[in-house]
């Protein structure tokens, strides 16, 4: 299946209007070609998830500022089974708001307009299901997306939507290897067994999954899910070839692109520290 | 095992869980080729939950027809849900899961959760909306004195919709040691099929039985739907039979089937109340049991193949009858059992089959309150 070439370099630019898309994953790309591993020449890559919601555009152009390599944007789902509560308030306070898909594909395209890092798409099966998924690839790349993140789509399913595929602790290896041959530029490690949300530490289970994925795959690995502080970004870093902040960076941007970008250069400069040679 | 049927089911789960359905199905598996299993649950059945249970024929409700009520309102905790929740907790023991989570609507499920949970010394956490406990409190004491957690469920609907996105939260959190016993023939694969086949007993028994006091097939069977685990149950036994009429009737709001549409809730794709874009819409039921926005999988194939049809009914048809049934032959009906008993009144059919999911104790303050 061509799809699960996807994370392939050499994979063919697709024809406009076509459903496929060129590998867009620039950083994924770069991440791989450069060897950064946790980080020697190159620094990992940061990823920052944000709801889309009219303030969004403010906020992801103040992320890239910060320093984040790549930015995440949710289109809400009325019932998101693996969101802790930031992000499920978040998605139902932008739903409020009137954030349904098509005025997140705007919103998508806003973003576009402002920065120039890959934008990945998140969200639910129930939003690809009504909208129709191969129109969903189809306009949202128009839109300046790369990829996406469709959380509860099982890998087996819907090969005809490029994504980046999602491993979880309890994964088998048979499935890990399976994400990773289907999967779309990088891993998305889920560094927990549980839902999404800030917590105290970095969980003790991302070592194993990264080892156990390694053993399997030459892909970029990046990992989220519970982490939130600078010193949570550096441990990650210091594992994986990318860290993804989600619900710490909803909640900070509640005070404004001004205080999102603080964060997020926070975050980078935890993860430079890690990636420069000492 | 069936992941599909027809357009429907599925697993719209996150990965973190997907390994446990691969277990819980290869456990069922096993588990139904096993005599000692078999014989473990038809041993519970008998001797704790009471089956089989009674077919009663109603001449005073239903005096046109011949209306026979399966009486699972006789069945121990005073639902059908005792037979769903006795045969997941056998099958958790097998899988070594010794926590328990569940979501409950009126509180049946998880009364039937609790109490099999008592009886294997297991723990048990169940969700329920905070309006849902509301309007079952008797339920939730019930749960409490049995030693299960109620925790409730303080967003969104504050309905059964919410209590089991909750429940599968703390399922995809806890998973390594939580079994998730879900409550109807909804979610991920394999869980429509294995609780309709837990479910299944109530067919089974009453097409004996009727066929033992009239000598023939029912001409229609009815039975309410929410998420639809007694229906199905009830129907299985009758697929077969290409001149047995299946009805399943849903609350008018909450037709999930009726006025829904193809998208995905709680892991499967069935037929739901949702918008254009996908998003679960509110449901609006007096009974508890069946205010939800989605429908098991398998509802969704039979309806498309034509080969049951679902029909409404209001919450004001639904209480008639629900005082009719106890004035006519002294039963008092769940209300969600009393959506089938309304409009099984209205169909043309003389013999009649009706799945009296449910006592309705649980009901007596919301329907006084009226």
């Amino acid at each position: 299946m061509s799809h699960a070439q996807s994370g392939d370099a050499e994979r063919a630019r697709a024809e406009p209007g076509s459903a496929r898309w060129e590998p867009t994953n620039e950083i994924a790309e770069r991440t791989r070609k450069e060897g950064a591993r946790g980080g020697t020449t190159g620094s990992p890559a940061l990823v920052v998830y944000l709801v889309c919601e009219p303030e969004t555009p403010d906020l992801a152009e103040a992320a890239v500022e910060g320093g984040a390599d790549i930015v995440e944007l949710g289109i809400p789902f009325s019932d998101p089974l693996a969101e802790g509560p930031t992000i499920r308030l978040a998605s139902e306070r932008a739903l409020a708001r009137g954030m349904r898909t098509a005025r997140c594909l705007e919103c998508i395209a806003d973003v576009r307009g402002r920065v120039d890092v890959p934008l990945v798409p998140m969200t639910y099966a129930a939003i690809l299901e009504a909208y129709g998924y191969e129109r969903f690839v189809v306009d949202s790349r128009a839109a300046g997306a790369t990829s996406a993140i469709v959380v509860d789509l099982p890998v087996e399913d819907h090969p005809e939507v490029p994504r980046i595929q999602l491993v979880a602790p309890t994964s088998t290896e048979e499935r890990i290897a399976a994400c990773a041959a289907a999967t779309d530029g990088w891993l998305y490690l889920v560094s927990v067994t549980g839902t999404t949300g800030a917590r105290e530490t970095v969980s003790p289970a991302l070592a194993g999954l990264v080892e156990r994925t390694r053993a399997l795959t030459d892909l970029p690995l990046y990992a989220g899910f519970g982490i939130s502080t600078p010193e949570h970004a550096a441990a990650v870093a210091e594992l994986a070839d990318g860290v993804v902040v989600g619900s710490r960076a909803i909640q900070v941007a509640e005070d404004g692109p001004a205080a999102l970008r603080d964060y997020v250069r926070g975050l980078r400069e935890a993860i430079d520290r890690v990636a420069a040679p000492s | 095992m069936t992941h599909t049927f027809g357009a429907y089911g599925g697993r719209y789960v996150p990965e973190t869980v997907i390994p446990a359905l691969d277990e819980l199905e290869a456990g069922w598996r096993e588990a139904r080729e096993d005599e000692g299993f078999r014989r473990d649950l038809h041993q519970l059945l008998t001797t704790y939950a009471g089956r089989p249970t009674p077919l009663t024929l109603a001449p005073r409700f239903a005096p046109e027809k011949r209306l026979y009520l399966k009486r699972e309102d006789l069945l121990h905790t005073g639902a059908h849900k005792l037979n769903n929740a006795l045969g997941q907790a056998l099958l958790a023991e097998r899988l070594g899961k010794r926590r328990i989570v569940a979501e409950t609507g009126a509180g049946q499920h998880g009364v039937a959760t609790a109490t099999v949970c008592a009886r294997f010394g297991l723990q048990c956490v169940v969700y329920m909306g905070a309006e849902d406990m509301r309007r079952q409190a008797p339920n939730v004491e019930r749960m409490r004195l049995l030693g299960a957690e109620v925790r409730p469920v303080e967003f969104g609907t504050k309905t059964l919709k919410e209590a089991t996105s909750e429940a599968i939260r703390d399922w995809i959190t806890n998973v390594e040691t939580t079994h998730y016993l879900i409550g109807s023939c909804v979610g991920p694969a394999p869980y429509p099929e294995l609780v309709r086949e837990l479910q299944r007993v109530i067919g089974d028994e009453a097409r004996e039985q009727l066929l033992a006091v009239e000598g023939r097939l029912p001409e229609v069977v009815v039975a309410c739907v929410g998420g639809g685990s007694n229906a199905i149950g009830t129907f299985t036994a009758f697929v077969d039979d290409a001149d047995v009429r299946l009805v399943g009737v849903e609350a008018a709001g909450a037709a999930s089937l009726g006025t829904g549409r193809a998208g995905v809730l709680h892991g499967a794709r069935s037929s739901i109340l949702a918008d254009a874009d996908g998003q679960i819409a509110d449901a609006h039921s007096i009974s508890a049991g069946l205010d939800y926005p989605g429908v098991g999988p398998e509802h969704a194939a039979l309806r498309d193949s034509g080969r049951a049809e679902y029909l409404p009914c209001t919450d004001e048809e639904a209480l008639a009858a629900f005082h009719r049934l106890a004035q006519t032959e002294g039963i008092i009906p769940a209300l969600e059992s009393s959506h089938a008993l309304a409009r099984a009144l209205d169909l043309e059919e003389e013999l009649v089959l009706v799945c009296l999911s449910g006592r309705g104790d649980k009901d007596l303050a919301e329907v006084l309150a009226r």
